[in-house]
C-alpha cells in the first residue's frame, strides 16, 4: 500500500488543531466565568435604567456593547496567552510537532481555535443583546400606542418612528463585527508576544500595556507627523509608538453607533480590512518567531 | 539575533506601510464627526483617574453613561452646579449623542432656571432674574455646541427653536431654527408647520408667514390643523386679505 504523500500545508491538519484548541478552551473555567458575567451584564442592563425610552435604549446599548467589547478583548488576551505555554507545560506540543506538522500550521490552528471561540462568544452575546433590545422596543412601542390612542395619526407615527430610531438599528451589526475584528487582532498580537515570552503572565501584562498604548497610538501618530517643534527624543519616541503599535482607537466605532451616528460602508470596509491586515501580519510574525523557538 | 532583527525590521516596515491607511481612517472619522474628543489634561481633571483610564481604553460611552446617571441623581437632589459639571463631562465624552446635549440644555434652561427664580435664599429679584438668564444662556450653549458636533441631525435645531420660543420669546429665531430642522432629512413632519406658526408671531413678517401657512393649508387635509387655521385666520384679518381669497370658516 502506497504511503499518502505529505503535503507542506494541509487544511485538515489545521482544522484538527483548531477543533482541539476550541475544545481545550471551552473546558477552561475562565471562558464560562467571562461569558456568564457578560451575559448577566447585558441581561441586567434592561433593569438598570427606568428613564425615558431614549435614555433607556442608549444605556442598554452602551452597557451591552461595552460588555461585549470587554469580554471579547479579555478573552482574546487571556485565552491566547495560555495556548503555547500550556502546551509546553503539558508537553502536548512535543507530541504534535514530532509528527509532520509544520510550525506554521500549529500556530495557525491554535489561533483559529481562539478566533472560533471568540466568534461563538460574540454570537451568543449578540443574540442575547438583540433579544433584550427587541423585547424592550416592543414593550415601549405598545406603551406608546396605548398612551397615544387618542392622538392624531401623524403624531402617533412620529412617536413610533422616534422609538424605533432610538432602539434597534442595523448600524449596530457592523459595530459588533468591528468588536470581533478588534478581538481577532488582539488574539493574533497576543500569540505573537507569547512566542517570545517566557510565561503567560508576562504575555498578559505586556498585552495590557499594548492595549492602552494602542488606544493612544492615533494621538502619538498625529503629534509625530504634524508637530515639528518637539525635540528629537520626543519625535523618536512618538515614531516608535506610531510604527510599532496598532491603532486600536480606530476599532471603537460602537461609541458613535450607540450615539446614533450612521457608519458609512467605506469606513466599515476599510476598518475591517485594517483589522484583517493586522491579524494576518501578527500571525505571520508569530509563525516566524515560533520557527526559531527552541522547544 | 538575526531572526529578532528580521522581526523588528518587518514590524517597522509594516508600521510604515499601515500609517497612510490609519491616517485615512482617522480623516474619515473626523469628517464623520467621530472622535470629537481630545484626551488632554483638562479631561483628565474632569473625569478623575479611573474614568480617564476607562475612556482611554475605548469605554468612553460607558463612562459617559455612568456620569449621566450621576447627573440624574444630582438633578433629583437639585444640585445644579453638579448637574452642569457632569453634563459638560458627558457631552465631552460623547459629543455625538444627541440625548446628552438635549438633556443638558433642558436641565439648565428649564429646570435650573426655574429653580433660580424660586430661590428663596436670594432675596433680590433682579439677581434671581440674572441667574435665570444665565441658565438660559447655558442651555443655549449646550444646544449650539451640540449642533456644531451634529450638524446633520434635526433634533437639536428643534430643541434650540423651542428654547428661543419658550424662554426668550424670540419667535424669529425660533422660526429660523424650526426651518433649519425641517430642511434636514429625518426631521419631524411638524417642524415646517411650527416654523410658519412662529413666523406668524413676528411683527413685520406677516406676509411671509401668511404665504407659508397658506401653502401648508393648500397642501391638503392633513395640514389643516386647528392651530394652522387659527393663525391663518388671524393673518387674513391683519393683512386684510380679500374675502374671495380667504380660507372657509371651519365647520361647527
Amino acid at each position: 500500500m502506497a504511503e499518502a504523500k505529505h503535503r507542506s500545508f494541509s487544511f485538515q491538519r489545521v482544522f484538527a488543531l483548531t477543533v482541539n484548541t476550541l475544545i481545550e478552551l471551552t473546558r477552561q473555567k475562565v471562558f464560562y466565568v467571562l461569558l456568564i458575567f457578560a451575559l448577566l451584564l447585558i441581561g441586567s442592563s434592561i433593569f438598570m435604567a427606568r428613564l425615558t425610552f431614549q435614555q433607556e435604549f442608549q444605556i442598554l446599548k452602551d452597557v451591552s456593547l461595552g460588555a461585549m467589547s470587554i469580554f471579547t478583548s479579555l478573552l482574546a488576551i487571556v485565552a491566547t496567552a495560555r495556548l503555547i505555554p500550556q502546551d509546553i507545560e503539558d508537553r502536548t506540543i512535543y507530541t504534535i510537532l514530532a509528527k509532520p506538522v509544520p510550525r506554521f500550521e500549529y500556530v495557525l490552528g491554535k489561533l483559529a481555535g481562539v478566533l472560533l471561540l471568540l466568534a461563538i462568544g460574540t454570537l451568543v452575546m449578540s443574540a442575547m443583546f438583540l433579544v433584550v433590545l427587541y423585547t424592550r422596543e416592543q414593550t415601549v412601542l405598545h406603551e406608546t400606542l396605548r398612551q397615544m390612542s387618542a392622538a392624531p395619526r401623524e403624531q402617533v407615527d412620529d412617536a413610533l418612528r422616534a422609538v424605533r430610531s432610538s432602539a434597534l438599528n442595523l448600524d449596530i451589526l457592523p459595530g459588533v463585527a468591528v468588536i470581533y475584528l478588534k478581538a481577532c487582532l488582539l488574539a493574533a498580537l497576543t500569540l505573537f508576544v507569547s512566542t517570545f515570552a517566557t510565561t503567560n503572565i508576562f504575555t498578559m501584562v505586556v498585552m495590557v500595556f499594548i492595549y492602552f498604548i494602542g488606544h493612544l497610538q492615533a494621538t502619538a501618530r498625529e503629534y509625530w507627523l504634524q508637530e515639528q517643534s518637539a525635540g528629537w527624543i520626543t519625535h523618536a519616541l512618538l515614531a516608535f509608538v506610531a510604527l510599532l503599535f496598532p491603532d486600536l482607537q480606530t476599532f471603537n466605532l460602537v461609541d458613535d453607533i450607540v450615539a446614533g451616528a450612521a457608519i458609512p460602508f467605506a469606513l466599515f470596509a476599510k476598518t475591517a480590512a485594517l483589522g484583517i491586515f493586522y491579524t494576518t501580519i501578527y500571525t505571520l510574525l508569530a509563525a516566524l518567531v515560533f520557527y526559531g523557538k527552541e522547544l | 539575533m538575526i531572526r529578532f532583527l528580521l522581526v523588528l525590521v518587518i514590524v517597522l516596515v509594516v508600521g510604515a506601510a499601515k500609517l497612510p491607511i490609519e491616517r485615512e481612517l482617522s480623516a474619515i472619522h473626523r469628517q464623520e464627526h467621530f472622535r470629537g474628543i481630545e484626551f488632554n489634561l483638562d479631561l483628565r481633571e474632569q473625569l478623575g483617574q479611573l474614568g480617564f483610564i476607562a475612556a482611554l481604553s475605548g469605554f468612553r460611552s460607558i463612562v459617559a453613561d455612568v456620569l449621566f446617571i450621576q447627573a440624574h441623581v444630582a438633578w433629583e437632589r437639585t444640585e445644579w452646579s453638579r448637574v452642569l459639571l457632569l453634563f459638560r463631562q458627558v457631552t465631552t465624552l460623547q459629543p455625538r449623542a444627541i440625548l446628552f446635549w438635549d438633556m443638558g440644555a433642558w436641565h439648565m434652561a428649564w429646570n435650573a432656571s426655574v429653580a433660580a427664580m424660586n430661590d428663596r435664599s436670594q432675596p433680590r429679584f433682579a439677581l434671581r432674574i440674572k441667574a435665570q438668564r444665565e441658565y438660559f444662556a447655558i442651555g443655549k450653549d449646550f444646544l449650539e455646541r451640540g449642533i456644531k458636533n451634529n450638524p446633520e441631525r434635526p433634533q437639536l435645531y428643534e430643541s434650540l427653536a423651542r428654547l428661543y420660543k419658550e424662554k426668550y420669546q424670540d419667535h424669529a429665531r425660533a422660526s429660523e431654527f424650526f426651518a433649519k430642522a425641517a430642511a434636514i432629512p429625518g426631521a419631524s413632519s411638524y417642524d415646517k408647520r411650527f416654523s410658519a406658526y412662529e413666523l406668524s408671531y413676528c411683527d413685520g413678517r406677516e406676509r411671509g408667514a401668511y404665504q407659508r401657512l397658506r401653502q401648508l393649508y393648500d397642501a391638503g387635509e392633513n395640514e389643516r390643523l386647528p392651530t394652522l387655521i387659527t393663525r391663518l385666520k388671524f393673518l387674513e384679518n391683519k393683512l386684510n386679505i380679500a374675502q374671495d381669497q380667504r380660507i372657509p370658516d371651519p365647520g361647527p
